[in-house]
């Protein structure tokens, strides 16, 4: 079984968590003012990366939190989790296995 | 008070299951501060280090998520600690509901304590990995369990009530090999 580590939890079995979708999408710091493309950008418009990617995570069935992670999408191999609100922490090159 | 669905679900002891008696059960939620004031008022420390649970007399502290904790106490002291909860948090932001009904508890216990809920959850509970004290919210099968290890050969499960008989249907299934 494929163990993701949760910030907070520790290394837990895959299927305890939920995925979330692509990370660091800020929501329009001034949302009247966002014109109809920003909202569609913001709302429907995802990357679909080949390698290392960032998204979100929850550990629905233990602690409960989301957090973010950088998983290579062609190895499904996690390089780094860290909590939500922390920077993106640069891609390592020794990332994908 | 009829209606056979309004009854909490019937747990039979078994040599490896004992049903727990009713309890008061609150979920608490705040930062550092609200903390430390609920553990002076409900008389247990919170634990602030994840995945443990504390004991104090009969009451009981058990971390589920960086804000998130379980309390739980016999059931009649709700009130009490209800109030006492209430008056030394007041000024503090926090929240607590009151989970007394929504989930029912029992004891899987016994040399096959560990091999029983093995065969549902996907933690690795040896006494490594999963010591006395250890506690966190994870699955049985395809329900939600809350599981906290009491002792070396004893678990407390806390589930909601509902799934309660499919677990324990489950827990007895996989007693079947046991017996063979
Ligand atoms: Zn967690």
């Amino acid at each position: 079984m494929l163990l993701i580590e949760c910030p907070y939890c520790g290394p837990r079995p895959e299927l305890e968590f939920a995925y979330g979708g692509q990370a660091h999408i800020a929501r329009p710091a001034d949302p009247s003012k966002a014109s109809d493309q920003e909202w569609l950008e913001f709302l429907y418009l995802r990357d679909n990366t080949r390698g290392l990617f960032a998204e979100r995570w929850r550990h629905a069935r233990g602690c409960g939190r989301f957090f973010n992670a950088i998983r290579d999408t062609t190895t499904d191999h996690f390089v780094v989790t860290y909590k939500a609100g922390e920077a993106r922490p640069a891609p390592t090159a020794g990332g994908a296995r | 008070m009829s209606d056979p669905k309004r009854q909490p679900p019937r747990i039979e002891s078994r040599a490896w299951l004992a049903p727990l008696p009713a309890a008061t059960r609150f979920i608490f939620r705040g930062g550092a501060a609200a903390a430390q004031a609920a553990s002076r008022a409900f008389g247990v420390e919170l634990p602030a280090t994840a995945c443990r649970a504390n004991v104090a007399g009969a009451r009981a502290a058990l971390w589920l998520g960086p804000d998130e904790q379980l309390l739980i106490a016999p059931e009649g002291d709700a009130t009490a600690a209800r109030a006492a909860l209430a008056a030394a948090l007041e000024s503090i932001p926090h929240s607590i509901v009151d989970i007394s009904h929504r989930q029912v508890a029992f004891e899987v216990k016994g040399p096959d304590a560990e091999w029983l809920l093995q065969a549902g959850c996907p933690l690795d509970l040896d006494a490594s990995q999963f010591p006395v004290g250890m506690c966190t919210r994870t699955v049985y099968l395809k329900a939600e369990i809350t599981l906290w290890r009491t002792g070396a050969d004893t678990f407390r499960l806390e589930i909601w009530r509902s799934f309660a008989e499919y677990v324990v249907g489950m827990l007895e299934e996989s007693a079947l090999e046991l017996t063979a």
